[in-house]
């Protein structure tokens, strides 16, 4: 027999949203073995990480068309719906990039020249801290509807998403480096080569950029 | 009157069988919330379910009886033929009670308030005539449709804002929650058992003055809230699955709360819904044992015991799984969240019973609920569904009139 009292209330969106993220950073965290097998050239392993990247970006795929389907327009929420589903789509794109970055050295079997081995893999797990610390901030997502988005709670995600962009700045830091020493060492490698590192060091950047999105998504909820 | 005791058991009769339908079925909303919360068993809530629905019927069901029984149709132009008053009556529970059923086994959502209206309103007119029926009155019965659940919406709002900005938001809110959850439990008890007393106990044989029922009232209330707070101080931290604020703590503080708030809910339930069964069977019993319509003699206790026996039994035989499915389904509703709900919905209703309007808990409820959520308290409510719950008695009033009119026509056919 079917209630009409129980059904009026929807399925809440924070715990699949809090199970995406936490399989969005898996993914990204992924990005630190596969490419500590890419300089050393372990192309077996590094396929195996791949696949790793590949199974996680799928399962996010998933919870990311649950949430969605959970959010019809007739829900009435403390959030606007437009937010939440932003929310999901910005940490959906972690995944998405790990498993393009991921590609890109796989499909070229790209070499990273040795003297940037070490400020490269620097750069990939500054990254990953900012997934982390986005993590950290939607993993307060609960206690923030717990609160109404108001108060001490509040403050402390603040606090997080400040340190979230903390990180991000550092990730730019190190990016605008890479470049710099890529430039300078740009007439010694293959052309092809060179625009395709770019790339790489452009889209796994893109991951940083995203953790500090969720945080401003997360600022906007506050806000309202 | 040869047909006396045809009749009084005819009314007990459909008079339990609706009871017992409000009881295995509405009443599963009122007490579904503590449940999904977490604040009580399903067997804890049987026993406070029973005690109090109880309790509500006998001590403050009488003045919606009384609304039900005569102050829909203007009896005077029914003096002269008492059995088209017993007949209508006898129908209108008939029709009442089988609507239930249908919409209980489709699942619409309907209100037994709203039906035995429609079913008292649909035989007067096409029995009696348009004219027999109060419309003043009926009126106002409708209005308090619009106004309970805005009420329950309103109170519910500013009880969740309050609990946020006392206790939520704040650095320490376990500390707070400890310290004013017994002013809450005080505030909720003393504003329910005062309505309760000024309006209730003339059915018991006890009149109280004004300041007899703020001290006795005043007293209760501080009792109650002295035992809570024994309890409260008692939760322990629960390290692991707390974290910076306590959160999962705060909730055990308000889940004690929610016992409170489940004994009102079920006393409201009692006090509104119990005279909608009762009432059509307290006019027939009276009218049949003098033979005169519109006597004023108060409502016998005795029927107020049966209503509440008959909704108890729905509870015992059906109830219980139906509270078990809608309990698990409103997990969303945590002890703070459902604490505002019941709170203001008992009130509410409370309220409403102690001026005679026959008010349905289940939609003062999704109003309550609609008020928390306006305050930001809950993830998700499906508006669709809310607003079908409201549009549900566009149907539930002619069905519950049509119904009536046909089993009116054939009571009379076979007994007049």
């Amino acid at each position: 027999m079917a209630n009409y009292f129980s059904k009026i209330f929807g399925a809440s969106p924070v715990g699949p949203i809090q199970e995406h993220m936490e399989l969005c950073y898996e993914a990204a965290k992924e990005l630190i073995t596969f490419f500590d097998y890419v300089a050393q050239s372990d192309w077996d392993k590094v396929q195996d990480s791949r696949a790793r990247i590949v199974q996680l970006e799928n399962e996010a795929d998933e919870i990311k068309k649950q949430v969605r389907s959970n959010l019809p327009k007739s829900m009435f929420m403390p959030v606007a719906r437009e937010d939440l589903l932003e929310l999901v789509l910005v940490q959906d794109r972690i995944p998405n990039r790990a498993r393009d970055v991921s590609g890109l050295v796989i499909g070229r079997k790209m070499e990273i020249p040795v003297a940037m081995h070490d400020p490269f893999l620097k750069f990939v797990s500054r990254n990953v801290d900012a997934a982390k610390k986005a993590r950290k901030t939607i993993r307060e997502l609960d206690e923030l509807y717990e609160t109404g988005f108001r108060g001490a709670e509040a403050e402390l995600v603040e606090s997080l998403v400040d340190e979230l962009d903390q990180i991000e700045n550092d990730t730019d830091d190190m990016q605008a480096g890479l470049r710099a020493q890529l430039y300078a060492m740009e007439e010694d490698l293959p052309p092809i080569d060179v625009m395709f590192l770019y790339r790489v060091i452009e889209v796994m950047g893109d991951i940083g950029d995203m953790a500090e999105r969720i945080g401003r998504r997360l600022e906007v909820m506050m806000a309202h | 009157m040869e047909l006396m005791y045809v009749y009084i058991g005819l009314a007990a009769l459909f008079g339990l069988f609706m009871a017992w339908g409000i009881g295995a079925n509405d009443l599963a909303n009122a007490m579904a919330t503590s449940i999904g919360s977490g604040a009580l068993t399903i067997k804890q809530a049987l026993l406070v379910a029973a005690v109090f629905e109880f309790a509500g019927a006998v001590l403050a069901g009488g003045e919606v009886t009384s609304t039900i029984r005569k102050g829909m149709i203007d009896t005077a132009t029914l003096v002269d033929q008492p059995d088209t008053l017993i007949f209508g009556m006898l129908a209108a529970l008939l029709a009442a009670g089988v609507w239930l059923l249908i919409a209980s086994r489709k699942g619409w959502p309907v209100s037994t308030t709203h039906s035995i209206v429609g079913a008292i309103v649909g035989f007067a007119v096409v029995g009696v005539g348009a004219d027999a029926v109060q419309w003043a009155k009926v009126g106002t019965i409708a209005a308090s449709w619009v106004v309970s659940p805005l009420i329950a919406g309103i109170i519910a709002y500013f009880t969740f804002t309050s609990i946020k900005w006392l206790i939520l938001i704040r650095p320490d809110p376990l500390v707070r929650a400890r310290r004013y959850a017994p002013m809450y439990i005080f505030i909720a008890v003393f504003l329910i058992v005062l309505m309760t007393l000024f309006k209730g106990l003339k059915h018991v044989g006890l009149e109280l003055d004004t300041a007899s029922c703020y001290a006795v009232a005043f007293c209760f209330a501080l009792l109650i809230a002295i035992v809570g707070r024994w309890f409260i101080a008692r939760i322990p931290i629960d390290e692991k699955a707390n974290r910076r604020f306590h959160f999962y703590t705060v909730e055990k503080v308000f889940a004690v709360l929610m016992v409170i708030t489940a004994c009102s809910m079920a006393f409201a339930h009692g006090s509104n819904d119990v005279a909608n069964a009762i009432g059509p069977v307290a006019a027939v019993i009276s009218i049949a044992q003098e033979g005169v319509v519109g006597q004023q003699s108060a409502v016998s206790i005795w029927i107020l015991i049966l209503g509440g026996l008959g909704i108890v039994a729905g509870l015992a035989t059906y109830g219980r799984k139906v509270i078990a499915t809608v309990g698990s389904h409103i997990t969303q509703l945590t002890p703070s969240r459902g604490f505002s709900a019941e709170v203001a919905a008992a009130f509410t209703i409370v309220f409403a019973s102690s001026t005679g309007m026959p008010v349905s808990t289940t939609h003062t409820l999704v109003g309550a609920v609609l008020g928390v959520g306006m305050a930001k308290g809950i993830s998700a409510i499906n508006l669709g569904i809310v607003g079908r719950i409201f549009l549900s008695w566009v149907i539930t009033i002619p069905a519950g009139a049509i119904l009536a009119i046909i089993f009116f026509y054939i009571l009379r056919a076979v007994l007049g």
